[in-house]
């Protein structure tokens, strides 16, 4: 049965843990960008510029925290609390180390794939109910991009979760403990990475955003702590791509000498710091060649992905 | 093919900018360690004294009429005590408009006002941007010591005539100029 006691230990750690990790990894990137621009980034606040996140945290409560008048008033303000609920409720069925995760459920991935579906809305919805042009152009291209990620996420996947026999993520990573799945599946990740920057709005597929054209995209007309929540819900979304591409194709937990929870933080570490890299090399590239790149490329791509993945499968078990 | 030249571009353009981790940033970090200015740096703008220590200004109005944002204003007079040597009786620059251009040290004829290497002129409250005399007035020479305007221009004053400059004859006297 369900061992209540351990169940929320594990919740409230995962909780701190996680919202600790998405402020600090504000001044992260910024540092990180600065090294990578041959600048010094933030290095002013505490030691290394650490407490920067608090310095900017005090900064936006104190801040006019406005709504403009011509926009829905209710959804307004409910929407930044979508996307930071949805990415933290995916984190219980992200496994971080034997046992270590709040609830193994037998459809991780479904589950996941699902709450990442309803985390696209508050971008969408926000945009929207903003009522303002950019915002709403924004939200127009959420929405363009929305249509092609989803597909060939999903897709992507199919054939990580073909090889483990297992929609539970716990399994997935047992499945791993001799190979990788990086290694027969990499067209599959390197599908999903495209999918997931997608889908955590980050640079090259930024649009919905784009500072440069759409000022701040769907969250324009947002100020204040709610500005600050559509953050913390990205800098989230980040660690939950990088924290599900080493679930699903870097082993999880799996490596030699050190703990394993050492093991998952270090892997995700790592690909927090390359999303970082990525936006700190890569252009932006216009909607509708993502679009067309995502449907006349990477889906069919995805596709055959899963019918040699599948046909392989089929054939080793005879 | 195509696909694999973009890759490699796109892998390339990773691999330069993981390469700047290892590189010294560029940046200055200001307040503690401070950018070399040149001599002719453009900054604040001083208006300086000849060597005698007597006010260079001589009430020209040149520099403001050079300045392209009309940020100095001035106002002539002169000291009965030097005879016909002109000073401005005030000497206003709006530093909230200036854009440190250097026009007016260009125009100026008397090497009078100056931009020298300073620009650390930031004030909470803007009227403190505006700069009077007392503000602009320094007690030496800036960047040209030895010049000195009435001792090499002709003009009269208490204690040089006519022809008494540099350089400079005493003035022909036309009467008594014989065939
Ligand atoms: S530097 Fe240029 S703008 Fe400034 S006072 Fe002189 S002429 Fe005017
Ligand atoms: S500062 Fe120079 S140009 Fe300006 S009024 Fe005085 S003498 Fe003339």
């Amino acid at each position: 049965m369900i061992d209540w006691g351990r169940t929320c230990l594990i919740t409230v750690t995962m909780l701190g843990g996680l919202l600790t990790l998405a402020s600090l990894l504000i001044w992260v990137e910024r540092r990180l960008l600065g090294i990578w621009q041959e600048r010094c980034g933030p290095n002013r606040v505490g030691p290394g510029g650490i407490l920067q996140p608090l310095a900017d945290m005090i900064k936006m409560f104190t801040k006019e925290d406005w709504i403009p008048p011509f926009a829905d008033k209710v959804v307004f303000v409910l929407t930044p609390a979508i996307v930071v609920v949805t990415t933290l409720m995916t984190f219980a069925v992200v496994p971080i180390a034997p046992g270590f995760i709040v609830a193994d459920v037998n459809v991780g991935i479904l589950f996941f794939l699902a709450m990442s579906s309803l985390a696209a809305y508050s971008v969408i919805v926000g945009g929207w109910a903003s009522n303002s042009k950019f915002a709403f152009l924004g939200s127009l291209r959420a929405t363009a991009q929305l249509i092609s990620y989803e597909v060939f996420m999903g897709l992507s996947l199919m054939g990580t979760v073909a090889l483990a026999g297992s929609f539970s993520l716990t399994d997935i990573v047992e499945a791993q403990r001799g190979l990788w799945f990086i290694v027969p599946q990499f067209l599959g990740f390197i599908i999903f990475f495209i999918a997931g920057l997608a889908e955590t709005h980050r640079a090259p597929f930024d649009v919905p955003e784009a500072e440069a054209e759409l000022v701040a995209g769907y969250h324009a007309e947002y100020s204040g702590m709610k500005f600050g929540m559509f953050f913390v819900g990205e800098y989230l979304s980040i660690t939950l791509l990088s924290a599900m591409i080493v679930i699903l194709f870097f082993g999880g937990w799996h490596g030699p000498v050190l703990p394993p929870v050492l093991w998952f933080l270090l892997k995700t570490s790592v690909f927090i710091a390359l999303i970082i890299l990525i936006r700190g090399t890569w252009p932006r590239l216009r909607f509708d060649q993502f679009l067309s790149f995502s449907w006349k490329v990477l889906i069919p791509l995805a596709l055959i992905n899963l019918v040699v993945t599948g046909g392989i499968v089929l054939a080793r078990n005879g | 093919m195509i696909v694999f030249a973009y890759t490699r571009d796109l892998l390339l353009g990773l691999w330069i900018v993981f390469k700047r981790t290892f590189t010294k940033p560029v940046t200055v970090q200001y307040p503690e360690e401070r950018p070399y200015l040149p001599p002719r740096w453009r900054g604040r703008i001083v208006l300086t004294r000849d060597p005698d220590g007597e006010e260079r200004c001589v009430a020209c109005h040149l520099c403001a009429a050079v300045c392209p944002v009309d940020c100095i204003a001035l106002q002539a007079a002169e000291d009965p005590t030097s005879y016909d040597r002109r000073y401005p009786e005030f000497f206003r620059i709006n530093f909230s408009r200036c854009i440190y251009c250097g026009y007016c040290e260009e125009a100026c004829p008397t090497y009078a006002i100056q931009l020298v290497p300073d620009f650390e002129q930031s004030e909470y409250a803007r009227r403190n941007m505006v700069y009077e005399k007392e503000d602009l007035l320094i007690s030496g020479t800036g960047k040209y010591p030895d010049y000195n305007f009435y001792r090499v221009a002709g003009v009269k004053i208490r204690d040089k005539d006519k022809g008494g400059a540099e350089n400079e004859r005493p003035p022909v006297d036309v009467k008594s100029l014989m065939p």
